[in-house]
């Protein structure tokens, strides 16, 4: 650069303004509206992958930025391209995913007269993002990106998206990065209050069957450790949420995995007995608590959360403390007092005993059932894997029997449930994780509706193991049906094609397995594959989900694993 | 920019009955400054249909800061809702101060415009009726008047329904705002 500052088109402006934030990938697809900024995108050193649909690219960034902690970015062109867009933003923002999404625009000199592939997309987002902007100015355009920045990775991450006319990324202003934003209506709360974080410490010492909820705020915040310490030192056992699932080793021994309307017996029957709830970084979702008044009936909840917005929203809570997990769990656990809760964790280790004798793993079948299928794909990863699902039964499964060793393993869309996500978000996972292996865990009907990526995986080498939980049914509302609809399977059997011929087709290595004894070996040679592998597995076609809590039941009123001989028990009473 | 939104769900005091969450329902005047960029109307409104929050009315105008707007908006709901529209509200990046002055001691005010049907026998009442409520005359043609009044609810809902029988041709209402009394002001700074 000749001249400081340097005057630079709107283009080149965006990129500098990237390349400042640290920003090393996009994933996107061009397109009229955005052809300026291609034009230039070719002189950055920023890494480029062109998607097959647009929404593909905004889970794609959605995973890269779950597995790095770094904000995400993906970019369309105008129109079509920006609406594709939606359904990933949506995802990414009810995940609290830090992600910036950019979209080409019609020149302002056509805004508003509905021009070719013109669409109000900062109308369409406004309420599944946390902000957004119009630039229609070349010269507030640095700031615009910088405040994006901000804010999407900031307080409780979520989605900026910046619409930037074509017009506008044409037109030239001097170029100096912003140092500073200034955004007075913006400012995350991110230290707890003293006195609240120690009156939390009191109730903590004081309870006898004290439960810790961690959420993806422990995930995002970093605070996997102090997590840790905080329930060794007063053996204070751990429920997760599904996002949650990362923040506590799974094999250790104080972590009761996810609870909720797929959460195991023990673990539901500890939130149910509990006299104190501690939720850090949780939502209290209905998926955890069902209706949230049968949620937890003994227990004071103590709610830790860097969003006040999230305290008191769906359940009561005794005690809030407004603050960014890490910061406050540093505070807290100095404050907590050792302790053993012996008889606690005794009842807890009976309950758990009941579950697991219950557990389709050790029962005698030579279906090919998924939960074996995930168990050996545990076992041949030792539970390293950064493991990426689509959702479903396939989801549940995976949670259920991939036990996860490594922070941030486990990408997964929680809040929005959006099937298709599974592959794209592995594309993602892969470029932000290149040294450590990735498996995408997807149902037969959530892969065929992003299944189109496959060509992204090879042209960027992405070294993808797919496995298929392929049933022939979108499984978990056949499993509502037959459950809770008399069994009317309307809409749910699905035809696919030939799963493995379809990755040959793309170039992917792939292979099919329909009986128990194949898995290992297959699940072997798929890891061994130098690049992408694809696996369908010809899973028992009518397996289920279980334990299940019925919708708004209390979730300790759950349809549990069946016995062998028995079949499904009824939902237990108390 | 100004606005003003005016929903007619809410029937004079019922008396209160229960939310959902047990606190009774009551109506409640928050206050908002917010940052006058493009959008930010949208963003509110969007809120409230997005949350399904009950909104009374709604209007905004410029505060005393350039660049910095203020909105009064009455929301109808039990404590928890009303804590959630604040939260809610502070959560737009746009938003600078959210309070809730209804149990603050406040001024209030609405400012209507009633084009009224005013024959020329019926001239004399309606001023008349007017001066009463302390509103004025602004506007008069061969056969109607236009009066401006401003005041509480109550006040500009007991003359509009003193002059529903001449017939009202149009009518055009504000919506609430309100201000803290003394000295202490609502942008948190005291003056």
């Amino acid at each position: 650069m000749a001249s400081y500052p340097a005057r630079l088109n709107g283009a080149q402006i965006l990129w500098e303004s990237l390349l400042r934030e640290n920003v090393e990938v996009l994933f996107g697809i061009t397109g009229g509206k955005v052809i300026p900024l291609y034009h230039e995108l070719a002189n950055y050193p920023i890494r480029y992958v062109t998607v097959r649909h647009e929404q593909a690219a905004a889970h794609a960034a959605d995973g890269y930025a779950r597995a790095s902690g770094k904000v995400g970015v993906c970019v369309a062109t105008s129109g079509p391209g920006a609406t594709n867009l939606v359904t990933g933003i949506a995802n990414a923002q009810m995940d609290s995913v830090p992600l910036v999404a950019i979209t080409g625009q019609a020149s302002t000199t056509d805004l508003g007269s509905d021009s070719f592939q013109e669409v109000d997309i900062t109308g369409i987002t406004m309420p599944i993002v946390k902000h957004n902007y119009l630039v229609t100015d070349v010269r507030d355009l640095a700031q615009a990106v910088k405040e994006a920045f901000y804010i999407a990775g900031s307080g409780r991450p979520g989605v900026v998206l910046i619409d930037i006319p074509v017009d506008v990324q044409r037109s030239q202003t001097e170029f100096e990065y912003p140092t500073e934003v200034n955004l007075p209506g913006y400012k995350p709360h991110l230290y707890g209050n003293g006195r609240q974080i120690k009156q939390a410490a009191e109730m903590m010492n004081a309870a006898q069957r004290p439960v810790l909820i961690a959420g993806r705020g422990i995930v995002i915040a970093g605070a996997e450790r102090e997590l840790r310490e905080l329930a060794e030192k007063a053996q204070i056992p751990v429920v997760t949420t599904l996002l949650g699932k990362t923040a506590l080793d799974e094999t250790h021994p104080l972590n009761l995995g996810m609870g909720g309307m797929h959460g195991e017996a023990c673990t539901n029957l500890a939130m149910q007995s509990a006299d104190l709830i501690v939720g850090i970084g949780a939502r209290f979702d209905d998926r955890l608590t069902s209706a949230a008044k049968t949620f937890a009936p003994q227990a004071r909840v103590v709610h830790i959360d860097v969003d006040p917005a999230e305290i008191g929203k769906r359940v009561r809570v005794d005690l809030p403390i407004v603050g960014d997990a890490l910061n406050v769990l540093r505070e807290l656990v100095p404050l907590v007092k050792p302790a053993i809760h012996e008889k606690w964790l005794a009842q807890i280790e009976e309950w758990r005993g009941d579950t697991h004798s219950r557990d389709i793993l050790w029962q005698e079948t030579d279906e090919l059932v998924p939960q074996f299928v995930v168990h050996q794909i545990w076992e041949a990863t030792g539970g390293e894997a950064m493991m990426v699902t689509d959702v479903g039964q396939n989801q549940m499964w995976e949670a259920q029997y991939y036990r996860h060793r490594r922070p941030r393993g486990l990408i997964t869309s929680g809040g929005l449930g959006t099937m298709g996500f599974g592959v794209p978000a592995a594309m993602g996972v892969a470029v932000a994780c290149p040294d450590c292996p990735v498996w995408a865990i997807v149902g037969d009907g959530g892969f065929q509706m992003t299944l189109q990526e496959l060509a992204t995986i090879v042209q960027e080498r992405l070294p993808i193991k797919i496995a298929i939980l392929n049933n022939g049914y979108l499984g978990m509302v056949r499993q509502w049906q037959e459950l809770f609809f008399s069994g009317n399977y309307c809409g749910t059997p699905i035809l696919g094609p030939d799963f493995a011929k379809l990755a040959e087709a793309y170039g992917i290595w792939g292979t099919t397995v329909s009986d128990k004894e194949h898995v290992v070996e297959a699940v072997a040679a798929a890891k061994a594959v130098d690049g992408p592998a694809l696996i369908d597995f010809r899973i028992e076609r009518e397996h289920n989900v279980f334990p299940i809590v019925p919708v708004d039941e209390p979730i300790d009123k759950m349809i549990r694993r069946p016995v062998p001989g028995v079949g499904y028990n009824a939902p237990r009473e108390g | 920019m100004s606005m003003a939104l005016q929903g007619g769900e809410w029937a004079d005091e019922s008396g209160p009955e229960p939310g959902k969450n047990g606190s009774p329902l009551s109506r409640r005047t928050l206050v908002a400054l917010m940052e006058d960029r493009p959008g930010v109307l949208s963003r509110v409104a969007n809120l409230f249909r997005r949350r399904n929050y009950n909104i009374e009315s709604l209007s905004v105008g410029h505060s005393e800061t350039p660049g910095i707007s203020r909105m009064t908006v009455v929301v109808c709901g039990d404590d928890a809702v009303v804590e959630q529209v604040t939260k809610q509200l502070y959560k737009l990046i746009n938003v600078t101060k959210v309070t809730d002055v209804s149990d603050d001691a406040t001024v209030v005010r609405e400012l209507a415009l009633i084009k009224v049907h005013a024959a020329p026998a019926n001239r004399l009442e309606i001023k008349q009726l007017a001066d009463i409520f302390r509103a004025q005359i602004i506007d008069i043609s061969r056969d109607s008047m236009t009066i401006e009044i401003t005041g509480t609810e109550d006040k500009v809902d007991s003359l509009v329904s003193m002059l529903r029988p001449f017939g009202i041709k149009e009518m055009a209402r504000t919506g609430r705002v309100a201000m803290v009394r003394g000295a202490g002001g609502s942008n948190g700074a005291s003056a």
